[in-house]
């Protein structure tokens, strides 16, 4: 634990918020961003209308339609009225939530309920669904829907409902809107918003005739530095068949240059970030999976080839715990896997107990030996899984606040399970930073280990703090296990993979230093990160441990040696 | 002393003459009294030892071979070795990479290579089209991966659990380079479908008896080889490494050289094995090299008793034999078995099996 100060690990903490923070949506592909927005917008969706008259209630009226001509007609109509009370109208049809019946009514379908509710009253209605047929719709009424809904949306006092108007408009502003969406963005307040909107407004200035405006919507376009407008920009750049330029005006061609150079350099930072980002996640689960050997081997020099079957233990626990609530407790069952933690950690601290005590205590002497018979153990704990739990995976489910994405601020989200390994890696580390540097047992165990008949002479039970810290260091595994259980595969052989890397972490970052495993993990999930584009998975994998063997014979105690001589043990 | 005698003398020291006379009579049944109840004796006599049996006898042979030289290492120089499994693999590979060629009608290339996007052999393939060459790459590809590994690992005095985790990371990331398929070897089929060696079917039970003769040659030649080390001068000095390494480099050897001979040694009796194993079993993947597999190696001399040479004979027959009859018999029991004998033999057979004699009489003597 000597050597480097917990200041470092605090700082690495630091470094990482800003990176968390601006990871941006904006680099989402069109296919996640089109997905979202599909969300967005059913959440922003009201199931019914509060009661239609006039003019919009005569149109609506003549939805009831099998014709495909007048419906496209209503929709025409509809545009031109620009009534933000025919929102839920027009929502319905869009997703196939409006019908019509025997009488002429127009119906919409409320998809949380089942109920129908009349399109002009805005009332409940009572209907027999035989009786019950849909307007016809082309796909191209179904575009132009969309946009319409987008514009509806941005008279709403609702700020998220105006922001998924906003970003379908961002994608496909009409022409004929242009008007209408500046003087909206005259009066919208929410930046967000205004952002979009100005991308609206750049998208339709593209095609101006008047190059001062071509130019304001370029140098638009570079102030908001949105990625999705870079393929029109390259447009900009191009030459024709004839080999003029598609922009005939140097100036905005200038502009656009320069507002590419702008939007690709946050695109790189925004990549890089990201990969540091992913790369960090990456590294926290191999931190998880390693920490409970940084104890167990760095501490201990006990070869722990059961390490991973001490994993898997942990995930069929999280497995366990989770059936348990299903069955006890389902409307707890979201929180199960808090109660898998602590449960986890007793259980398989317990077994590592069991280990010691049964085997391992008789081998301190013979680490060789004790690489074998600990691989005997993990052999029959995983045989004895396959025997209680079957060969086949098991299924763990990530409860619902631990899928999806975080959203951090106004445009930046990630998702949660990514940031909570993180964080969960984090708590882990002050953990065992706070059992060994600030109790008893700690103190017992450090003393130990450092010089084993010193401390027995002082009245320490050498052969209970072993026993404790065999068990604690296993219990740690079990802690990564839980969160390998809401990322990988729970299956007999979830150990397997990561006994290999689990000891690379340790050996790279020096035999008895934790908080050296703590770089050593989080640094080779960044480095792989960043050489996954450039080799490939696999072969950035099998780079990597061609490194670590390398670097081992140049640094045989690993990055972070102790200060001191170490042993020449023999 | 040792240094002077004549070479025929030197060889007549390897063993006593009880010795020598048990290793000739194994050597004439398995090279003489087999093949004759092997061919000439009709299935229903009781004596009649099948072709099935044959094979599966030449198999564990060449496991056998793998346990010697891992004894070498391990039992005399005192360095465990998790990368047996990679240079056993690797032999194999060379002589897969040999057999398929002979599969292959001529100006034919295999179809793994044809999905790489090409229409003829790569340029490590060529070569391996000559028996001679392969015969010889047996040998040279596992020994220079084990020359330049081991000369890294040695020089930097990586030693103990740290060797054997370093080994185990090599033996790793060689599975992972053999899985991709874009390495040309196959992918996770790995080389397969082979027919014939030096113009001999390798499917036809004649050849398959001939490759048991030669299996039982090579582990008799190994064997005798190993022992001539470890009886040297030189097996003195590695011995002297293995029980207090500091001590002997302080009294003027350089550990290094003795350390990287014996590794390197071991490495190509490893692919030798595997060149020989793979005709017999017909496939060869990179499962091969699956850490599992390297660690279970080492069961096999500790169960023998180490630094005995014959007790890893002993082990890599027991083990494999009874693998393969609990495998067939009770196929969920097996990992039970395998996992109770790794703890068992650590904890109760510190010697193995060739030390059990020794561990009773020397308890009687307290």
């Amino acid at each position: 634990m000597r050597g480097l100060s917990w200041k470092g690990a605090i700082l690495w903490g630091l470094l990482m918020v800003p990176a968390v923070v601006v990871a941006n949506t904006d680099d989402m592909s069109a296919d996640e961003r089109a997905e979202k927005l599909a969300e967005q917008q059913k959440n922003q969706t009201q199931t019914r209308t509060e009661g239609l008259s006039g003019e919009a209630a005569s149109i609506v009226e003549r939805l009831a339609t099998d014709d495909w001509q007048a419906i496209n007609d209503v929709v025409e109509d509809l545009e031109a009225l620009a009534a933000p009370e025919t929102l839920p109208v027009l929502q319905a049809l869009s997703d196939r939530r409006l019908y019509f019946d025997e009488r002429g009514r127009v119906l919409i379908e409320d998809p949380a309920t089942g109920e129908y509710s009349d399109a002009l009253t805005g009332e409940t209605a009572e209907v027999s669904p035989e009786n019950l047929s849909q307007p016809t719709l082309t796909n191209a009424i179904r575009r132009g829907i969309r946009p319409l809904i987008g514009q509806l949306q941005l008279f709403s006092d609702d700020v998220a409902t105006r922001r998924a108007g906003a970003e379908e408009l961002a994608d496909r502003p009409r022409p004929e809107m242009l008007g209408r969406l500046q003087e909206l963005r005259a009066e919208e307040s929410n930046p967000e918003v205004l952002r979009l909107l100005n991308i609206a407004i750049a998208r339709l200035q593209l095609d101006a005739s008047d190059p001062e405006e071509r130019l304001e919507a370029v140098e638009v376009i570079a102030e908001v530095r949105s990625a999705r407008m870079k393929s029109e920009l390259e447009t900009l750049m191009e030459t024709d068949a004839q080999g003029d330029p598609v922009e005939p005006d140097a100036a905005v061609r200038e502009a656009a240059r320069d507002a590419l150079e702008v939007i690709e350099a946050r695109q790189r930072t925004a990549r890089f970030l990201g990969d540091l980002v992913y790369g960090l996640s990456m590294g926290s689960v191999l931190l998880l999976a390693a920490l409970g050997l940084a104890i167990i081997f760095g501490l201990m020099r006990v070869i722990n080839m059961a390490h991973g079957e001490l994993l898997m233990i942990g995930a069929y626990t999280t497995f366990m715990v989770q059936n348990l609530f299903a069955v006890m407790a389902p409307q707890w069952f979201s929180f199960y896997l808090l109660a898998a933690i602590p449960a986890a950690f007793v259980v398989t601290a317990l077994v590592g107990i069991l280990m010691e005590r049964g085997v391992i205590r008789f081998l301190y002497a013979r680490p060789l030996e004790t690489l074998l018979a600990t691989w005997g153990i993990s052999l029959i704990l995983m045989q004895t899984t396959r025997v209680i739990f079957g060969a086949q995976n098991v299924r763990v489910a990530s409860p619902e606040w631990f899928s999806g994405s975080v959203q951090l601020m106004q445009g930046v989200s990630l998702s949660t399970s990514r940031v909570g390994v993180i964080a969960f890696a984090f708590f882990v580390v002050a953990l065992v930073w706070f059992v060994m540097n600030r109790t008893r047992l700690g103190l017992e165990v450090r003393a130990v280990m450092q010089n084993r008949e010193m401390a027995a002479a002082l009245g320490v039970s050498a052969n209970r703090v072993d026993m404790w810290t065999f068990g604690a260091g296993a219990g740690v595994a079990g802690l990564g296990g839980v969160a390998l259980s809401q990322i990988v595969n729970v299956g007999p052989e979830l150990g397997q993979n990561y006994i290999v890397d689990s000891f690379m972490v340790v050996v790279l970052g020096g035999v008895g230093n934790i908080l050296g495993s703590v770089f050593s993990a989080l640094g080779l999930g960044v480095f792989s990160k960043f050489l996954e584009p450039v080799a490939g998975a696999v072969l950035a994998k099998i780079l990597l441990f061609v490194a670590i063997i390398v670097f081992i014979q140049w640094r045989p105690q690993g990055i972070f040696a102790l200060k001191g001589r170490a042993g020449d043990d023999d | 002393m040792l240094m002077r005698q004549p070479f025929v003398m030197r060889l007549a020291r390897l063993h006593s003459g009880f010795g020598w006379a048990v290793v000739l009579l194994l050597a004439a049944f398995a090279l003489v009294v087999v093949p004759l109840l092997n061919q000439f004796l009709t299935p229903d006599s009781a004596l009649y030892i099948p072709d099935w049996l044959v094979t599966l006898t030449g198999r564990f042979l060449c496991l056998a071979l793998v346990a010697l030289a891992l004894d070498l290492i391990w039992g005399y120089t005192g360095i465990l070795s998790l990368g047996h499994g990679a240079f056993f693999a690797l032999g194999g590979y060379v002589m897969g990479m040999h057999l398929t060629h002979n599969r292959m009608e001529a100006g034919t290339i295999p179809n793994f290579i044809q999905f790489l996007g090409r229409d003829d052999w790569p340029w490590f393939w060529v070569p391996f089209q000559s028996f001679w060459f392969t015969a010889v790459m047996v040998f040279l590809v596992p020994g220079a991966l084990a020359l330049v590994f081991g000369f890294f690992a040695f020089r930097s005095r990586v030693r103990g659990v740290y060797f054997a985790i370093i080994t185990q990371a090599l033996t790793f990331a060689s599975m992972l380079f053999f899985y991709r398929t874009e390495t040309g070897f196959g992918g996770n089929t790995g080389l397969t479908d082979f027919r014939e060696l030096l113009g001999f079917s390798v499917r036809e039970a004649d050849t398959r008896l001939v490759l048991f003769m030669l299996s039982a040659v090579a582990v008799l030649l190994s064997y005798l080889l190993c022992r001539y080390i470890v009886t040297s001068k030189l097996g003195r000095v590695l011995v002297a490494i293995r029980d207090a390494e500091s001590r002997v480099r302080f009294t003027g050897y350089n550990p290094l050289r003795y350390k990287l001979f014996v590794w390197t040694v071991s490495a190509m009796l490893c692919g030798l094995a595997g060149a020989l194993y793979v005709p017999q079993t017909g496939v060869i993947n990179p499962g091969e090299m699956a850490p599992a597999n390297s660690i279970e190696m080492a069961v096999w001399v500790a169960l023998g008793g180490r630094g005995t040479l014959v007790g890893a004979l002993v082990g890599a027959g027991t083990v494999n034999g009874l693998k393969t009859w609990i495998t067939a018999a009770y196929p969920d029991l097996w990992l039970f078995v395998l996992g109770g004998l790794f703890i068992a033999v650590t904890l109760f057979l510190p010697k193995g099996v060739m030390g059990l004699r020794e561990q009773i009489t020397g308890r009687s003597k307290q």
